[in-house]
């Protein structure tokens, strides 16, 4: 997996920054594109391309429960998000609707790396340097790779760990 | 080894003993979701399959967001929910019923003990009550109808002891913006805070719901109060932690050492005591939210502003939590002390604080709110500023127009 980087190398970016509240309440996914990250970079919408990777700092997505803000940088293009750390509800909501994240906290990745990214072990290639993401645990790989989990709960009908 | 009061309500719902650490499935005692979160989670649900919940009685919808609706494609929203509860007998609290997490306590839906899963971050607010509680995305809320599990890591444990008597003036949450001070916005990340301490006999319901909702401000997977001191209308088991449980780092905290808090903008953590920004022009009071639209936070509003006016230029906002607290505020004069000192009444749910509307603030709007988040953006417009305090001080400043200590307006 290869994309352009988009880097927002900045401390507890929340979900009101990734789609305010006043977008959230509709199902019309185009809704979320158009306002993602607005706050933030109220230029994203036009920069971002299909396959884009995201990059973000420190306790990426707290705040709201809104899966809304995972859907907005799926739908946005984004196929992949990289944080030093996550938010615990937004790694869950990130895993649940089939946008992969990796958590890499120490790294120095720029807007203009070229990332290989193997998903599968977790690894990411920029140059000459390699980094490992924390591995997730083996019901979040489960459920990634059935696409998210309502195609795990159509497949399974429970959680098995 | 001893176990958390986390340990001993997960290894109950997984029906074997769980350590920190652990993964495990549990079973749900509720699952609520909001006018937010309810939309895209019955989406997910008919998606995975699902008819009917796995228990129709556990299953809560509140429309609290954005009510009544503002427009008409919200309008279809909420119609979707009251379709879907009607046709599956799931239950409905609609519009004007209040904010889901004051009903959830207050119509008994979660009860000491108990393990409740809700569509919104804020359901940490149940701990209040001796339950695990915390908050998931629709998609997951959609699992538990259709399971009535869910699986969780079973988070370590930060221990919050609070010693002490609060100052005359000083209200819990002047306590909770300390606690936020001094962990941080990432500090508690995957992790339960557990309450414990002398001050938990001075504590109510409604003081431990505003202490235990902050939690997800910190991260935290859920804020927990030990039942001591804990007065409810029903019965119940205490729920304590082993003497001998292990924490993952303890925090003892004098209570009777705390100013009035202020979170200045725009992080929930960037706090100060009110010394540093006293005289700050106000342009918007707002009392209101999951955190502070109690009787006893309107009441505490009103002993301050009775007989008199809001300061020229100011505009107070306030939002009781519930239809309940609403009629409440009524029948003891509350309301018409804050409604003749030049409040404006929204109806009980969740106002302006998500800024969908009832109250958008203009550009370079200062805002003094009793809510528990001030992101850039949180109450619909990013170049307003938001500071967040208790309600005294909301009630003391909307008199003055500027950031005023309580104990001076007395």
């Amino acid at each position: 997996m290869v994309g352009n980087v988009h880097l927002y190398d900045i401390d507890n970016i929340d979900t009101d920054r990734i789609i305010p509240g006043k977008y959230t309440k509709t199902l019309d996914m185009s809704t979320f594109a158009n306002h993602c990250l607005e706050d933030l970079d109220p230029d994203f919408k036009n920069k971002v391309q299909q396959g884009d990777i995201l990059v973000g700092g420190w306790n990426f997505g707290c705040g709201s429960s809104r899966e809304q803000a995972p859907i907005a940088l799926k739908v946005s293009g984004i196929s992949i998000v990289i944080a030093r750390s996550f938010s615990r509800i937004f790694y869950r909501n990130a895993i649940n609707i089939g946008l992969p994240i990796l958590e890499i906290p120490e790294h120095n990745i720029s807007n203009d790396s070229r990332l290989l990214i193997e998903l599968e072990s977790g690894k990411v290639v920029d140059g000459n340097t390699k980094y490992s993401s924390t591995p997730l645990p083996q019901i979040m790989i489960d459920i990634l790779n059935a696409g998210g989990l309502v195609s795990y709960l159509k497949n399974h009908k429970t959680y098995s760990l | 080894m001893g176990q958390t009061i986390t340990e001993k309500i997960l290894s109950t719902h997984a029906g074997h003993d769980v350590k920190a650490g652990e993964l495990t499935i549990v079973d749900v005692d509720s699952a609520m979701a909001s006018d937010t979160t309810a939309p895209l989670a019955l989406k997910a649900f008919k998606e995975m399959g699902g008819v009917k919940p796995w228990n129709p009685e556990k299953t809560i919808f509140v429309i609290d967001h954005a009510a009544p609706a503002p427009n008409e494609r919200i309008a279809n929203l909420h119609k979707q929910m009251r379709e879907f509860a009607k046709r599956t007998h799931s239950i409905l609290y609609d519009e004007g019923s209040g904010i889901c997490h004051q009903i959830m306590v207050e119509e008994e839906h979660v009860k000491p003990g108990q393990l409740v899963i809700g569509a919104d971050s804020h359901s940490v607010t149940y701990g209040a009550l001796g339950a695990f509680s915390t908050g998931v995305g629709s998609t997951d809320l959609a699992a538990i109808m259709l399971t009535g599990k869910t699986w969780l890591k079973v988070p370590e444990s930060i221990q919050i002891i609070l010693n002490g008597k609060p100052n005359p003036g000083i209200t819990a949450k002047d306590i909770i913006l300390e606690i936020v001070g001094r962990i941080g916005l990432n500090g508690a990340t995957y992790k339960s805070l557990e309450y414990s301490g002398t001050t938990l006999n001075t504590l109510s319901l409604g003081d431990r719901m505003t202490i235990a909702n902050m939690a997800v401000e910190m991260g935290g997977k859920s804020g927990l109060f030990e039942t001591t001191g804990l007065k409810l209308p029903y019965d119940f088991e205490p729920v304590l932690p082993d003497p001998d449980a292990e924490y993952s780092q303890s925090i003892i905290i004098d209570v009777s050492t705390i100013r009035p808090k202020i979170a200045k903008p725009h992080s929930p953590d960037n706090i100060c005591d009110i010394d540093d920004v006293i005289g700050t022009k106000i342009d918007m009071a707002f009392i209101g939210t999951c955190t502070n639209g109690r009787l006893e936070d309107l009441q505490l509003a009103s002993s301050i502003m009775k007989g008199k006016q809001l300061a020229p230029n100011v505009r107070m906002l306030i939002t009781p939590a519930s239809r309940n607290i609403l009629n409440q505020a009524m029948a003891d004069g509350t309301m018409n002390v804050l409604s003749e000192a030049g409040a404006t009444f929204i109806p009980p749910g969740c106002g302006p604080c998500v800024g969908t509307h009832l109250g958008i603030p203009g550009n370079d709007d200062v805002i003094l709110s009793t809510a528990n988040r001030n992101f850039p953006g949180r109450m619909g417009n990013p170049n307003s500023n938001v500071f967040l305090a208790s309600p005294a001080v909301v009630a003391a400043s909307a008199l003055t127009g500027v950031i005023t200590d309580p104990k001076e307006n007395k």
